[in-house]
Protein backbone atom coordinates (compact mmCIF):
# COMPACT_ATOMS: atom_id res chain seq x y z
CA UNK A 1 0.00 0.00 0.00
CA UNK A 2 1.31 3.54 -0.79
CA UNK A 3 2.17 5.66 1.92
CA UNK A 4 1.06 8.81 0.23
CA UNK A 5 2.84 12.63 1.60
CA UNK A 6 1.42 15.59 2.55
CA UNK A 7 3.98 17.79 2.81
CA UNK A 8 4.42 20.59 0.56
CA UNK A 9 6.21 23.63 -0.46
CA UNK A 10 4.62 27.21 -0.46
CA UNK A 11 6.47 30.35 -1.36
CA UNK A 12 9.41 28.27 -0.32
CA UNK A 13 7.80 27.23 2.91
CA UNK A 14 7.70 24.06 3.88
CA UNK A 15 4.46 22.78 5.04
CA UNK A 16 3.99 19.66 6.95
CA UNK A 17 0.10 18.78 5.32
CA UNK A 18 -1.91 21.52 2.99
CA UNK A 19 -3.88 22.55 5.43
CA UNK A 20 -4.18 26.45 6.68
CA UNK A 21 -6.61 27.57 9.38
CA UNK A 22 -8.47 30.50 8.10
CA UNK A 23 -9.01 33.65 8.99
CA UNK A 24 -11.55 34.89 11.35
CA UNK A 25 -11.77 30.81 12.95
CA UNK A 26 -9.96 31.22 16.18
CA UNK A 27 -7.09 33.04 15.56
CA UNK A 28 -7.58 35.39 18.33
CA UNK A 29 -4.68 34.86 20.44
CA UNK A 30 -1.25 33.36 20.67
CA UNK A 31 -2.45 30.54 22.87
CA UNK A 32 -5.43 29.65 20.62
CA UNK A 33 -3.28 30.10 17.06
CA UNK A 34 -0.60 27.53 18.99
CA UNK A 35 -3.44 25.08 20.08
CA UNK A 36 -4.42 25.02 16.70
CA UNK A 37 -0.69 24.53 15.18
CA UNK A 38 -0.44 21.90 17.86
CA UNK A 39 -3.55 20.08 16.52
CA UNK A 40 -2.17 19.67 13.08
CA UNK A 41 -2.88 22.95 11.06
CA UNK A 42 0.32 23.33 8.89
CA UNK A 43 0.05 27.09 8.63
CA UNK A 44 -2.51 29.29 10.83
CA UNK A 45 -4.10 32.67 10.12
CA UNK A 46 -4.74 35.12 12.33
CA UNK A 47 -7.85 37.29 12.49
CA UNK A 48 -8.02 40.46 10.35
CA UNK A 49 -6.91 43.24 12.06
CA UNK A 50 -7.47 46.69 10.70
CA UNK A 51 -5.85 50.07 11.15
CA UNK A 52 -7.88 50.91 14.60
CA UNK A 53 -9.90 48.59 17.45
CA UNK A 54 -13.65 47.55 16.73
CA UNK A 55 -15.73 45.82 18.93
CA UNK A 56 -17.56 43.91 15.86
CA UNK A 57 -21.23 43.84 15.82
CA UNK A 58 -23.80 43.04 18.49
CA UNK A 59 -25.07 39.35 18.81
CA UNK A 60 -26.22 37.42 17.06
CA UNK A 61 -23.75 37.05 15.63
CA UNK A 62 -23.17 33.37 14.21
CA UNK A 63 -25.70 30.61 13.15
CA UNK A 64 -24.79 26.99 12.42
CA UNK A 65 -26.77 24.17 10.98
CA UNK A 66 -26.42 21.50 8.47
CA UNK A 67 -25.81 23.61 5.73
CA UNK A 68 -23.19 25.98 6.54
CA UNK A 69 -22.43 28.88 8.69
CA UNK A 70 -23.76 32.62 8.15
CA UNK A 71 -21.64 34.73 10.32
CA UNK A 72 -21.20 39.13 10.72
CA UNK A 73 -18.70 38.92 13.61
CA UNK A 74 -17.64 42.36 12.46
CA UNK A 75 -14.11 42.22 12.39
CA UNK A 76 -13.65 42.53 16.28
CA UNK A 77 -9.79 42.82 16.66
CA UNK A 78 -7.77 45.54 18.49
CA UNK A 79 -6.36 47.64 16.26
CA UNK A 80 -3.02 46.93 14.47
CA UNK A 81 -0.57 48.39 16.91
CA UNK A 82 -1.79 46.16 19.61
CA UNK A 83 -1.88 43.27 17.96
CA UNK A 84 2.04 43.60 16.97
CA UNK A 85 3.25 42.09 20.32
CA UNK A 86 0.23 39.41 20.17
CA UNK A 87 1.30 38.71 16.53
CA UNK A 88 4.72 38.62 17.45
CA UNK A 89 4.58 35.94 20.64
CA UNK A 90 2.24 33.90 17.80
CA UNK A 91 5.14 34.16 15.63
CA UNK A 92 7.80 32.79 18.24
CA UNK A 93 5.62 29.71 19.21
CA UNK A 94 4.85 29.09 15.86
CA UNK A 95 7.91 28.75 14.59
CA UNK A 96 8.89 26.31 17.75
CA UNK A 97 6.44 24.29 16.03
CA UNK A 98 7.98 25.02 12.46
CA UNK A 99 4.37 26.03 11.61
CA UNK A 100 4.42 29.66 9.42
CA UNK A 101 1.86 32.77 10.51
CA UNK A 102 -0.12 34.29 8.11
CA UNK A 103 -1.05 37.84 9.43
CA UNK A 104 -4.45 38.62 8.04
CA UNK A 105 -5.36 42.85 7.92
CA UNK A 106 -7.73 45.05 6.44
CA UNK A 107 -8.62 48.64 6.63
CA UNK A 108 -11.65 50.77 5.60
CA UNK A 109 -9.43 53.20 3.64
CA UNK A 110 -7.54 52.33 0.43
CA UNK A 111 -4.45 54.38 2.23
CA UNK A 112 -4.54 52.39 5.27
CA UNK A 113 -3.85 49.40 3.94
CA UNK A 114 -0.66 50.05 3.41
CA UNK A 115 -0.12 51.45 7.17
CA UNK A 116 -1.76 48.62 8.30
CA UNK A 117 0.82 46.22 6.75
CA UNK A 118 3.53 48.26 7.51
CA UNK A 119 2.76 48.05 11.19
CA UNK A 120 2.24 44.53 11.08
CA UNK A 121 4.95 43.47 8.91
CA UNK A 122 7.13 44.81 12.43
CA UNK A 123 5.60 41.22 13.79
CA UNK A 124 7.19 39.39 10.94
CA UNK A 125 4.45 37.24 9.63
CA UNK A 126 5.55 34.47 7.12
CA UNK A 127 3.09 36.10 4.95
CA UNK A 128 0.11 39.02 4.73
CA UNK A 129 -3.16 37.81 3.88
CA UNK A 130 -4.40 40.88 2.84
CA UNK A 131 -8.36 40.43 3.03
CA UNK A 132 -10.24 42.70 0.79
CA UNK A 133 -13.78 41.01 0.90
CA UNK A 134 -15.13 40.85 4.50
CA UNK A 135 -18.98 40.79 2.88
CA UNK A 136 -19.86 42.44 6.66
CA UNK A 137 -18.84 46.14 6.55
CA UNK A 138 -20.11 47.34 3.64
CA UNK A 139 -22.73 49.65 5.63
CA UNK A 140 -19.43 51.28 7.35
CA UNK A 141 -16.93 50.84 5.04
CA UNK A 142 -18.79 51.25 1.28
CA UNK A 143 -18.80 48.61 -1.45
CA UNK A 144 -15.95 45.73 -0.74
CA UNK A 145 -12.46 46.48 -2.75
CA UNK A 146 -12.75 42.67 -4.28
CA UNK A 147 -15.63 44.01 -6.06
CA UNK A 148 -13.53 45.53 -8.92
CA UNK A 149 -10.41 44.23 -10.97
CA UNK A 150 -9.38 48.31 -9.95
CA UNK A 151 -9.82 48.51 -6.36
CA UNK A 152 -8.18 44.97 -5.75
CA UNK A 153 -5.47 46.15 -7.83
CA UNK A 154 -5.06 49.39 -6.15
CA UNK A 155 -5.06 48.03 -2.55
CA UNK A 156 -2.39 45.47 -4.00
CA UNK A 157 -0.41 48.40 -5.01
CA UNK A 158 -0.84 49.70 -1.99
CA UNK A 159 0.29 46.86 0.00
CA UNK A 160 3.11 46.08 -2.17
CA UNK A 161 4.58 49.34 -1.64
CA UNK A 162 4.59 48.82 1.42
CA UNK A 163 6.42 45.84 2.84
CA UNK A 164 8.58 43.41 1.47
CA UNK A 165 6.56 40.10 2.92
CA UNK A 166 5.05 37.77 0.57
CA UNK A 167 1.55 38.91 0.15
CA UNK A 168 -1.86 37.22 -0.14
CA UNK A 169 -5.21 39.16 -1.53
CA UNK A 170 -8.24 37.26 -0.44
CA UNK A 171 -11.00 37.48 -3.19
CA UNK A 172 -14.73 37.68 -2.57
CA UNK A 173 -17.09 34.70 -4.69
CA UNK A 174 -19.52 37.41 -5.52
CA UNK A 175 -17.78 38.84 -8.47
CA UNK A 176 -19.27 38.36 -12.01
CA UNK A 177 -14.82 37.59 -13.07
CA UNK A 178 -13.00 36.73 -10.48
CA UNK A 179 -10.17 35.56 -12.57
CA UNK A 180 -9.95 39.44 -13.94
CA UNK A 181 -9.54 40.45 -10.30
CA UNK A 182 -6.98 37.91 -9.83
CA UNK A 183 -4.78 38.67 -12.44
CA UNK A 184 -5.05 42.41 -11.79
CA UNK A 185 -3.79 41.61 -8.01
CA UNK A 186 -1.11 39.83 -9.57
CA UNK A 187 -0.08 42.20 -12.15
CA UNK A 188 0.42 44.29 -8.84
CA UNK A 189 2.82 41.54 -7.20
CA UNK A 190 0.34 39.49 -5.55
CA UNK A 191 2.32 36.14 -4.64
CA UNK A 192 -0.46 34.15 -3.87
CA UNK A 193 -4.42 34.68 -3.96
CA UNK A 194 -7.00 33.48 -0.93
CA UNK A 195 -9.99 32.39 -2.75
CA UNK A 196 -12.80 32.20 -1.16
CA UNK A 197 -14.06 34.99 0.95
CA UNK A 198 -17.70 34.00 2.71
CA UNK A 199 -20.74 34.55 0.28
CA UNK A 200 -23.04 37.65 1.38
CA UNK A 201 -26.23 36.18 2.39
CA UNK A 202 -28.84 36.41 4.72
CA UNK A 203 -31.40 34.15 7.44
CA UNK A 204 -34.88 35.77 8.31
CA UNK A 205 -36.97 33.93 11.49
CA UNK A 206 -40.26 34.20 10.37
CA UNK A 207 -41.64 34.26 13.06
CA UNK A 208 -39.80 37.24 14.57
CA UNK A 209 -40.46 38.54 11.25
CA UNK A 210 -36.38 39.80 10.83
CA UNK A 211 -33.12 38.97 9.93
CA UNK A 212 -31.39 36.59 12.32
CA UNK A 213 -27.81 38.45 12.74
CA UNK A 214 -27.91 42.17 13.64
CA UNK A 215 -26.13 42.98 11.16
CA UNK A 216 -28.76 41.97 8.81
CA UNK A 217 -26.58 39.93 6.73
CA UNK A 218 -23.71 38.04 6.87
CA UNK A 219 -21.04 36.05 4.65
CA UNK A 220 -22.13 32.07 4.11
CA UNK A 221 -19.52 29.52 5.00
CA UNK A 222 -19.46 25.62 5.33
CA UNK A 223 -21.02 22.98 3.40
CA UNK A 224 -23.21 25.07 1.32
CA UNK A 225 -19.95 27.09 0.52
CA UNK A 226 -17.76 24.49 -1.11
CA UNK A 227 -19.00 24.33 -4.89
CA UNK A 228 -18.86 28.14 -5.38
CA UNK A 229 -15.14 27.68 -4.03
CA UNK A 230 -14.55 24.52 -6.24
CA UNK A 231 -15.72 26.95 -9.13
CA UNK A 232 -13.70 29.72 -8.27
CA UNK A 233 -10.37 28.02 -7.60
CA UNK A 234 -10.78 25.66 -10.99
CA UNK A 235 -11.08 29.65 -12.59
CA UNK A 236 -8.32 31.39 -10.97
CA UNK A 237 -5.97 28.03 -11.18
CA UNK A 238 -6.17 28.24 -14.94
CA UNK A 239 -5.73 32.49 -14.76
CA UNK A 240 -2.94 33.38 -12.49
CA UNK A 241 0.04 30.85 -12.34
CA UNK A 242 0.42 32.51 -8.63
CA UNK A 243 -0.31 29.74 -5.72
CA UNK A 244 -3.92 29.35 -4.28
CA UNK A 245 -5.33 29.14 -1.01
CA UNK A 246 -8.43 27.48 -1.77
CA UNK A 247 -10.99 27.97 1.23
CA UNK A 248 -14.74 27.14 1.40
CA UNK A 249 -16.55 24.56 2.91
CA UNK A 250 -13.59 22.10 3.35
CA UNK A 251 -14.83 19.34 6.04
CA UNK A 252 -13.23 16.52 4.91
CA UNK A 253 -10.40 14.90 3.35
CA UNK A 254 -12.06 14.30 0.36
CA UNK A 255 -13.65 17.81 0.20
CA UNK A 256 -9.52 18.94 0.75
CA UNK A 257 -8.73 16.41 -2.01
CA UNK A 258 -11.07 18.17 -4.56
CA UNK A 259 -9.87 21.95 -3.84
CA UNK A 260 -6.31 20.56 -4.66
CA UNK A 261 -7.93 18.91 -7.43
CA UNK A 262 -9.47 22.19 -8.99
CA UNK A 263 -5.87 23.86 -8.62
CA UNK A 264 -5.03 25.20 -5.09
CA UNK A 265 -1.96 24.55 -3.48
CA UNK A 266 -2.97 25.13 -0.25
CA UNK A 267 -6.54 24.62 1.40
CA UNK A 268 -8.13 26.36 3.95
CA UNK A 269 -9.92 25.26 6.77
CA UNK A 270 -12.34 27.62 8.79
CA UNK A 271 -16.10 26.50 9.38
CA UNK A 272 -15.31 22.65 9.76
CA UNK A 273 -13.70 23.68 13.16
CA UNK A 274 -17.41 23.75 14.40
CA UNK A 275 -17.98 20.04 14.24
CA UNK A 276 -14.59 18.90 15.57
CA UNK A 277 -13.12 21.86 17.69
CA UNK A 278 -9.07 21.64 16.45
CA UNK A 279 -8.99 18.05 16.13
CA UNK A 280 -10.85 18.37 12.25
CA UNK A 281 -7.01 19.35 11.46
CA UNK A 282 -5.91 15.70 12.48
CA UNK A 283 -9.24 14.23 10.68
CA UNK A 284 -8.86 15.87 7.32
CA UNK A 285 -5.19 14.76 7.19
CA UNK A 286 -5.81 10.79 8.05
CA UNK A 287 -8.54 11.11 5.29
CA UNK A 288 -6.91 12.92 2.83
CA UNK A 289 -4.14 10.45 3.18
CA UNK A 290 -6.58 7.36 3.07
CA UNK A 291 -7.85 9.14 -0.17
CA UNK A 292 -4.24 9.50 -1.84
CA UNK A 293 -3.42 6.02 -0.87
CA UNK A 294 -6.84 4.16 -2.35
CA UNK A 295 -6.68 6.43 -5.16
CA UNK A 296 -2.61 6.03 -6.05
CA UNK A 297 -1.44 9.56 -4.94
CA UNK A 298 1.78 9.58 -4.10
CA UNK A 299 2.29 13.22 -3.22
CA UNK A 300 -0.11 16.03 -3.58
CA UNK A 301 1.26 17.42 -6.73
CA UNK A 302 0.00 14.36 -8.21
CA UNK A 303 -3.27 15.95 -7.00
CA UNK A 304 -2.75 19.73 -7.69
CA UNK A 305 -5.01 20.87 -10.36
CA UNK A 306 -6.07 17.24 -12.31
CA UNK A 307 -9.64 18.44 -12.95
CA UNK A 308 -8.50 21.44 -14.98
CA UNK A 309 -8.80 20.86 -19.16
CA UNK B 1 -24.30 20.55 13.22
CA UNK B 2 -28.13 20.43 12.18
CA UNK B 3 -31.41 22.19 12.32
CA UNK B 4 -31.11 22.62 15.95
CA UNK B 5 -28.38 25.37 15.03
CA UNK B 6 -30.78 27.55 14.34
CA UNK B 7 -33.02 29.48 16.39
CA UNK B 8 -36.20 27.95 17.37
CA UNK B 9 -39.11 29.82 18.64
CA UNK B 10 -40.60 29.08 22.07
CA UNK B 11 -43.53 30.71 24.22
CA UNK B 12 -43.43 31.22 27.56
CA UNK B 13 -45.56 28.63 29.39
CA UNK B 14 -44.86 30.16 32.86
CA UNK B 15 -42.77 32.29 35.02
CA UNK B 16 -41.76 31.87 38.24
CA UNK B 17 -40.47 34.53 40.55
CA UNK B 18 -37.27 32.90 42.44
CA UNK B 19 -35.83 35.47 44.39
CA UNK B 20 -35.42 39.63 44.30
CA UNK B 21 -33.84 39.69 41.41
CA UNK B 22 -34.33 36.88 39.58
CA UNK B 23 -36.83 34.92 37.21
CA UNK B 24 -37.01 31.78 35.77
CA UNK B 25 -39.00 31.35 32.32
CA UNK B 26 -40.56 27.99 31.39
CA UNK B 27 -41.01 27.54 27.68
CA UNK B 28 -43.70 25.61 25.70
CA UNK B 29 -41.05 22.64 24.68
CA UNK B 30 -38.39 20.34 26.02
CA UNK B 31 -35.15 19.67 24.58
CA UNK B 32 -34.58 15.85 25.60
CA UNK B 33 -31.24 15.38 24.94
CA UNK B 34 -30.17 18.06 26.77
CA UNK B 35 -27.44 17.52 29.23
CA UNK B 36 -27.27 18.96 32.67
CA UNK B 37 -24.89 22.24 32.29
CA UNK B 38 -25.08 22.79 28.71
CA UNK B 39 -26.04 25.84 27.53
CA UNK B 40 -28.45 27.77 24.49
CA UNK B 41 -28.44 31.38 23.42
CA UNK B 42 -31.71 32.63 23.88
CA UNK B 43 -32.43 35.88 21.63
CA UNK B 44 -34.58 38.57 21.01
CA UNK B 45 -34.59 40.08 18.05
CA UNK B 46 -34.33 43.62 17.93
CA UNK B 47 -32.43 43.47 21.65
CA UNK B 48 -29.50 40.67 22.25
CA UNK B 49 -28.73 37.14 22.49
CA UNK B 50 -26.47 35.93 25.25
CA UNK B 51 -25.67 32.82 26.69
CA UNK B 52 -27.83 30.74 29.29
CA UNK B 53 -27.68 27.48 30.90
CA UNK B 54 -30.09 25.05 31.24
CA UNK B 55 -31.92 24.84 34.83
CA UNK B 56 -34.22 22.39 33.26
CA UNK B 57 -34.70 20.45 30.03
CA UNK B 58 -38.33 19.57 30.06
CA UNK B 59 -39.93 21.78 29.98
CA UNK B 60 -37.11 23.96 29.30
CA UNK B 61 -36.48 26.20 31.79
CA UNK B 62 -33.56 29.26 32.16
CA UNK B 63 -33.08 31.19 35.12
CA UNK B 64 -32.38 34.85 34.44
CA UNK B 65 -30.97 37.28 37.21
CA UNK B 66 -32.16 41.11 36.33
CA UNK B 67 -27.90 42.41 35.94
CA UNK B 68 -28.25 44.05 32.84
CA UNK B 69 -30.23 45.26 30.01
CA UNK B 70 -30.88 41.65 27.96
CA UNK B 71 -31.82 40.20 31.61
CA UNK B 72 -33.93 42.53 32.18
CA UNK B 73 -35.66 42.39 28.80
CA UNK B 74 -35.74 38.87 29.62
CA UNK B 75 -37.36 39.39 33.26
CA UNK B 76 -40.01 41.94 31.68
CA UNK B 77 -41.96 39.25 29.11
CA UNK B 78 -44.86 37.64 30.41
CA UNK B 79 -46.14 34.02 29.65
CA UNK B 80 -47.36 34.15 25.65
CA UNK B 81 -44.55 35.94 24.60
CA UNK B 82 -42.12 34.32 22.16
CA UNK B 83 -38.44 33.80 23.05
CA UNK B 84 -35.96 32.44 20.58
CA UNK B 85 -32.97 29.82 21.51
CA UNK B 86 -30.05 28.07 19.57
CA UNK B 87 -28.70 24.79 21.04
CA UNK B 88 -28.36 22.87 23.28
CA UNK B 89 -24.41 24.28 23.25
CA UNK B 90 -21.02 23.16 24.61
CA UNK B 91 -19.91 20.07 27.36
CA UNK B 92 -21.84 19.34 30.02
CA UNK B 93 -21.10 17.38 33.41
CA UNK B 94 -19.97 13.95 32.84
CA UNK B 95 -21.33 12.75 36.43
CA UNK B 96 -18.57 9.99 38.30
CA UNK B 97 -19.42 7.84 40.60
CA UNK B 98 -22.63 7.82 43.29
CA UNK B 99 -22.26 10.59 45.59
CA UNK B 100 -21.89 14.16 44.36
CA UNK B 101 -21.15 17.44 45.74
CA UNK B 102 -22.38 20.40 43.92
CA UNK B 103 -21.43 23.82 44.62
CA UNK B 104 -23.46 26.74 43.36
CA UNK B 105 -22.30 30.52 43.60
CA UNK B 106 -25.17 33.60 43.11
CA UNK B 107 -27.48 32.40 40.13
CA UNK B 108 -24.55 29.23 40.05
CA UNK B 109 -26.82 27.46 41.37
CA UNK B 110 -28.87 27.52 37.72
CA UNK B 111 -27.69 24.62 36.09
CA UNK B 112 -27.16 22.71 39.17
CA UNK B 113 -31.17 22.25 39.73
CA UNK B 114 -30.80 20.33 36.41
CA UNK B 115 -27.79 18.74 37.70
CA UNK B 116 -29.38 17.19 40.84
CA UNK B 117 -32.73 16.34 39.38
CA UNK B 118 -30.92 13.92 37.27
CA UNK B 119 -28.62 12.61 39.86
CA UNK B 120 -31.19 12.30 42.06
CA UNK B 121 -33.44 10.32 39.72
CA UNK B 122 -30.79 7.84 39.31
CA UNK B 123 -31.09 6.97 43.35
CA UNK B 124 -27.10 8.65 44.00
CA UNK B 125 -26.27 10.86 46.77
CA UNK B 126 -26.74 14.53 46.30
CA UNK B 127 -25.15 17.44 48.25
CA UNK B 128 -25.78 20.99 47.63
CA UNK B 129 -24.02 24.06 48.63
CA UNK B 130 -25.08 27.21 47.83
CA UNK B 131 -23.55 30.42 49.01
CA UNK B 132 -24.84 33.93 48.18
CA UNK B 133 -24.27 37.92 49.38
CA UNK B 134 -27.66 37.38 51.89
CA UNK B 135 -30.49 35.32 51.88
CA UNK B 136 -32.95 36.94 49.54
CA UNK B 137 -30.08 35.90 47.15
CA UNK B 138 -29.96 32.61 47.43
CA UNK B 139 -31.68 30.61 44.20
CA UNK B 140 -33.55 27.37 44.33
CA UNK B 141 -32.60 26.20 48.10
CA UNK B 142 -36.53 24.87 48.21
CA UNK B 143 -35.90 23.36 45.48
CA UNK B 144 -32.61 20.78 45.96
CA UNK B 145 -34.01 20.25 49.38
CA UNK B 146 -37.99 19.12 48.04
CA UNK B 147 -35.03 16.70 45.76
CA UNK B 148 -34.10 14.92 49.05
CA UNK B 149 -30.41 17.16 48.83
CA UNK B 150 -28.68 17.63 51.78
CA UNK B 151 -28.69 21.74 51.52
CA UNK B 152 -25.92 23.50 53.24
CA UNK B 153 -25.64 27.46 52.95
CA UNK B 154 -23.70 29.94 53.28
CA UNK B 155 -23.77 34.40 52.74
CA UNK B 156 -21.38 37.12 53.14
CA UNK B 157 -24.35 38.70 55.52
CA UNK B 158 -24.99 35.97 57.70
CA UNK B 159 -28.88 36.08 57.23
CA UNK B 160 -28.57 32.37 55.99
CA UNK B 161 -26.62 29.57 56.71
CA UNK B 162 -22.78 29.86 57.94
CA UNK B 163 -21.52 33.71 57.52
CA UNK B 164 -18.96 34.43 54.65
CA UNK B 165 -17.43 32.52 51.73
CA UNK B 166 -19.15 29.47 50.49
CA UNK B 167 -15.87 28.14 49.77
CA UNK B 168 -15.01 28.55 54.12
CA UNK B 169 -17.95 25.50 54.50
CA UNK B 170 -16.22 23.25 52.09
CA UNK B 171 -13.95 21.34 54.46
CA UNK B 172 -16.80 20.45 57.17
CA UNK B 173 -19.01 19.89 53.74
CA UNK B 174 -16.38 17.36 52.67
CA UNK B 175 -15.88 15.53 55.63
CA UNK B 176 -19.64 15.09 56.03
CA UNK B 177 -20.54 14.17 52.73
CA UNK B 178 -17.56 12.46 51.46
CA UNK B 179 -18.31 12.83 47.75
CA UNK B 180 -16.27 11.31 44.80
CA UNK B 181 -17.48 14.31 42.23
CA UNK B 182 -17.41 17.98 43.05
CA UNK B 183 -19.90 19.89 40.46
CA UNK B 184 -19.44 23.88 41.12
CA UNK B 185 -20.72 26.82 38.73
CA UNK B 186 -19.69 30.74 39.53
CA UNK B 187 -17.85 33.25 39.86
CA UNK B 188 -14.12 32.47 38.50
CA UNK B 189 -12.67 33.12 42.13
CA UNK B 190 -14.48 30.86 43.59
CA UNK B 191 -13.84 28.22 40.81
CA UNK B 192 -10.38 28.52 41.74
CA UNK B 193 -10.67 28.04 45.39
CA UNK B 194 -13.01 25.44 44.87
CA UNK B 195 -10.20 23.54 42.37
CA UNK B 196 -7.49 24.60 44.88
CA UNK B 197 -9.52 22.52 47.41
CA UNK B 198 -10.84 19.95 45.23
CA UNK B 199 -6.75 19.29 44.30
CA UNK B 200 -6.03 18.94 48.45
CA UNK B 201 -8.47 16.43 49.09
CA UNK B 202 -7.61 14.33 45.79
CA UNK B 203 -10.97 14.69 44.38
CA UNK B 204 -11.95 15.34 40.55
CA UNK B 205 -13.95 18.34 39.48
CA UNK B 206 -16.00 19.08 37.23
CA UNK B 207 -16.07 23.50 36.91
CA UNK B 208 -18.87 25.55 34.65
CA UNK B 209 -17.02 28.66 33.40
CA UNK B 210 -18.82 31.61 32.22
CA UNK B 211 -17.89 33.98 29.86
CA UNK B 212 -18.57 36.49 26.91
CA UNK B 213 -20.12 34.77 24.39
CA UNK B 214 -20.45 35.48 20.58
CA UNK B 215 -20.71 33.22 18.47
CA UNK B 216 -21.37 30.23 21.05
CA UNK B 217 -19.85 27.14 18.31
CA UNK B 218 -16.29 27.68 18.72
CA UNK B 219 -15.47 30.08 16.14
CA UNK B 220 -15.04 33.58 17.41
CA UNK B 221 -12.71 32.88 19.81
CA UNK B 222 -14.23 35.51 22.18
CA UNK B 223 -15.00 32.99 25.44
CA UNK B 224 -11.49 32.12 25.45
CA UNK B 225 -10.19 31.49 29.26
CA UNK B 226 -7.00 33.86 30.27
CA UNK B 227 -4.37 31.37 29.54
CA UNK B 228 -2.93 31.92 33.39
CA UNK B 229 -5.82 30.22 34.27
CA UNK B 230 -5.82 27.31 32.38
CA UNK B 231 -2.77 26.70 33.16
CA UNK B 232 -3.67 27.17 36.96
CA UNK B 233 -6.50 24.93 36.33
CA UNK B 234 -4.59 22.17 34.51
CA UNK B 235 -6.53 23.03 31.14
CA UNK B 236 -5.92 23.10 27.47
CA UNK B 237 -4.73 26.61 26.91
CA UNK B 238 -6.50 28.33 24.40
CA UNK B 239 -10.15 26.75 26.18
CA UNK B 240 -13.17 28.14 24.73
CA UNK B 241 -15.99 28.03 27.40
CA UNK B 242 -18.56 27.41 24.51
CA UNK B 243 -16.47 24.57 22.82
CA UNK B 244 -14.75 22.59 25.19
CA UNK B 245 -16.83 23.88 28.21
CA UNK B 246 -18.76 24.95 29.75
CA UNK B 247 -18.09 22.41 31.72
CA UNK B 248 -14.45 21.98 32.43
CA UNK B 249 -13.08 18.92 34.58
CA UNK B 250 -10.09 19.44 36.87
CA UNK B 251 -8.77 15.66 37.19
CA UNK B 252 -6.47 15.81 40.51
CA UNK B 253 -3.59 14.27 38.33
CA UNK B 254 -2.35 17.78 37.16
CA UNK B 255 -0.09 18.78 39.16
CA UNK B 256 0.27 22.39 38.16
Amino acid sequence: MLTPELNCSFLGMNLTNPLVLASGILGTSPSLMERMALSGAAAITSKSCGPEARAGHPNPVTVAWDCGVLNAIGLTNLGARAEVPLLRETKQRLAALGVPLFASIFAPRLEDYGEVARIIAEAEPDLIEVNISCPNVASEFGTPFSASAEGAAAVTRTVRKAVSLPISIKLAPNVPEISRIAQAVVAEGADAITAINTMPAMLIDAIAAKPVLSNRTGGLSGPALKPIALRCVYELAQAVSVPIIGTGGVSSGIDAAEVLIAGATLVGIGSAVIRDGPSVFARICTELTTFMSVNGYAQLADLRGRALP
Amino acid sequence: MNQAGLFTAYRIQEKRLENAQTCSLLLDGSLPDALPGQFVMAWLPGIDERPFSLSENDPIRITVADVGSFSHALNQLQPGDHLWLRGPLGKGFMPRGHSHLLIGGGYGAAPLSFLAKSLCAQGDQVGVCLGARSCADLLFVGEFESLDCQVWLATEDGSAGKQGLLTALLPEVLNALKPETIYACGPIGMLLAIAALARTAGLPAQLSFESVMRCGVGLCGSCELPEETCQQLGLTPGFLVCHDGPVGEISTNHSK
